[in-house]
């Protein structure tokens, strides 16, 4: 492999933070349930991109486990959230999600 | 390889702008799916090949359609579009912009403070190696996935039902 075939480990890592960043913003700004949703799945994409060019960095294949590992855990939070926003459309009639702030079933 | 990341990273990062911005949830849907999309690509370009197919068949090809089909079961219409317009005003996202443009630029600050590190994507990590990684010394960490998603399963069958 030639010099120029590499690039740096910052810039994976700041293009992970800069999306991050994003999915943080996207939670904190939105009130709907669905782009809540949306900017969790954003962040871990971004968190296994971490860990993906981590592993590359030290030539290891334990960073695609991780990754392979962080795809579960967001495919299991997908079903489970989009059945939650599925319940809450049908209670309440709306995806604000200060509709369901009482947790009183 | 340097300048399939950088194009794809430039693609990711205004593809996840524009859907954590955009009104209509479809839109932003199909937003997502290009960034996931030019995800898919980096990791491609980083040498990891495995990782980047993985995340085009499973999390553009299967979790994002969960999205589309419920997006579809709920549909939102006109109404929800217009109320999202209400909801996003400037006053609404400048704080939390704000916040998270601080958090990020501690990080970045950081992360030019490392001392220089070696290149990533000299070399590839083909799925052979993967795979015998994930079925070696990860073999538990399988199982406990496998377990989570039948519990995941199960709650998603429970909350979903029409009563």
């Amino acid at each position: 492999m030639t010099e120029a075939t590499t690039l740096p480990l910052e810039h994976a890592l700041i293009l992970s933070g800069i999306l991050f960043a994003l999915g943080l913003l996207g939670i904190l700004a939105r009130r709907n349930v669905l782009f809540v949703l949306m900017s969790i799945e954003i962040m871990m994409n971004a968190a296994a991109l971490a860990f993906v060019a981590a592993g590359s960095r030290w030539h290891a294949a334990d960073g695609q486990i991780l990754f392979i590992l962080i795809l579960t855990l967001a495919a299991s939070e997908a079903s489970v959230g989009l059945a939650l926003v599925l319940q809450i459309y049908r209670r309440f009639g709306t995806l604000d999600t200060d509709a369901a702030g009482e947790l009183k079933g | 390889m340097e300048f399939a990341f950088d194009l794809s990273a430039a693609v990711a990062v205004i593809a996840t702008l524009l859907a954590i911005s955009s009104l209509d949830p479809v839109h932003a849907l199909l937003y997502l799916i290009v960034s996931l999309l030019a995800v898919a690509m980096v990791f491609f370009a980083i040498g990891a090949p495995f990782a980047g197919i993985l995340e085009v068949i499973v999390y553009a090809g299967a979790i994002m359609v969960l999205f589309v089909f419920v997006v579809m079961m709920l549909n939102l219409g006109r109404a929800a579009v217009e109320q999202e317009r209400r909801w996003l005003t400037p006053r609404v996202w400048a704080g939390p912009a704000v916040l998270a443009l601080v958090l990020l630029a501690e990080l970045l600050h950081v992360l030019g403070r490392m001392p220089a590190a070696a290149g990533i994507g000299e070399g590839t990590i083909g799925a052979r190696a993967v795979g015998a990684a994930l079925f070696g010394p990860y073999l538990l960490a399988v199982e406990l996935g496998s377990m989570l998603l039948l519990a995941a399963l199960v709650a998603a069958f429970h909350l979903g039902r029409n009563e």
